[in-house]
């Protein structure tokens, strides 16, 4: 049989335009680099590219800027909803997204994004939960599985010393201001099919003025969990997936 | 019997090893490469070029961006 002609006609898939030529600085397998590249291929679809403001945590993701060819700002560590929210109001015909791990939403910057969902900001988080601080040596975050062990928690978290894990997307969803509330997963290519979908409604009703929306992206930390990138993605599954499932769990119409 | 091809040209120089795409294609075509790229990671590959069909589930799935598919027809 004859060969598969390599020609525009027949292209399937390719690198998203707004993906840049830059070399990913994150692990091989890491998540942050299919999410970096749904939200670019969202952002092309929509064709928002030349009117839309990403706001990049601190976190191995703070150099979401060198890959993603958008406006971006830098926000100071959990600060990111805050400067979102200013962007927000001085541009409102912007679409404006916080790009953060869990170190950066759910810890250090839990305040400003409570009340970021709190006050209805017409902004899109997009919140990569992998229950690790990745960056700094794979130390025990607020989202860390009980028993799970980390660089800080060389036993397993044990919940009389380190307390207990906490889902902040649940927490949201009791706020009037957050409207659509979403849990998905990049570790097979169907999730990364519904994820997609998911960040595209998100900014899809982030435009429409319809209020806060978090799109909450369960992920793997290969490094920090000391597992091979295939390795992880299917502890991810038989571990994250049962305290943290996936689906929508919230939205407003 | 039309029949549905695909194939991938992976952007080696790219491509981490992560085997990602590996485990995830639904035809057991790929396979990391013995040979290593300029950074030491043994590019992803096609083993059972065959077996393709252009399902793009590597593509889809890889976090570095560095395979493109191409699917055709042929009666």
């Amino acid at each position: 049989m004859a060969e598969v002609e390599i020609k525009q006609e027949n292209l399937v898939y390719a690198k998203p335009r707004l993906i840049t030529d830059n070399v990913m600085h994150y692990c091989p397998g890491c998540s942050h680099g299919t999410v970096h590249k749904l939200i670019a291929e969202v952002i092309d679809e929509l064709g928002l590219a030349e009117r839309t403001v990403g706001v990049s945590p601190v976190g191995c993701s703070v150099f979401a800027y060198n890959y993603i060819d958008i406006d971006w700002m830098e926000a100071a560590h959990g600060r990111a909803l805050a400067v979102a929210t200013a962007v927000k109001r001085l541009k409102p015909e912007t679409l404006v997204f916080t790009y953060q791990g869990d170190g950066d939403l759910s810890a250090i910057g839990t305040a400003e994004s409570i009340h970021a969902a709190a006050r209805g900001e017409n902004v899109v988080a997009i919140y990569i939960n992998n229950a690790i601080y990745g960056m700094t040596g794979g130390q025990m975050a607020p989202t860390t599985l009980l028993g799970m062990k980390t660089a800080t928690t060389p036993y397993g978290r044990d919940p009389r010393l380190n307390g207990y894990p906490y889902k902040i997307a649940e927490m949201m969803a009791h706020l009037d201001g957050a409207t659509y509330i979403t849990r998905q997963s990049v570790h097979k290519p169907a999730n990364v099919r519904k994820c997609k979908a998911a960040i595209k409604k998100a900014f899809q009703r982030s435009m429409e003025g319809k209020g806060f929306s978090l799109v909450e992206v369960v992920s793997t930390c290969n490094s920090g969990w000391k597992l091979s990138p295939v390795a992880s993605n299917e502890w991810l599954e038989q571990n994250m997936l049962p305290f943290y499932p996936l689906g929508d769990i919230k939205e407003v119409k | 019997m039309a029949k549905i091809k695909g194939t991938i040209v992976v952007d080696k120089e790219r491509c981490k090893g992560c085997g990602v795409c590996v485990a995830s294609c639904p035809c057991d075509v790929l396979s990391l490469s013995s040979e290593v790229n300029g950074k030491g990671y043994p590019a992803a590959q096609m083993a059972v070029p065959d077996a393709c069909t252009g399902c793009a589930s590597c593509a889809v799935i890889c976090p570095d961006s560095c395979i493109t598919v191409y699917r055709q027809k042929f009666e």
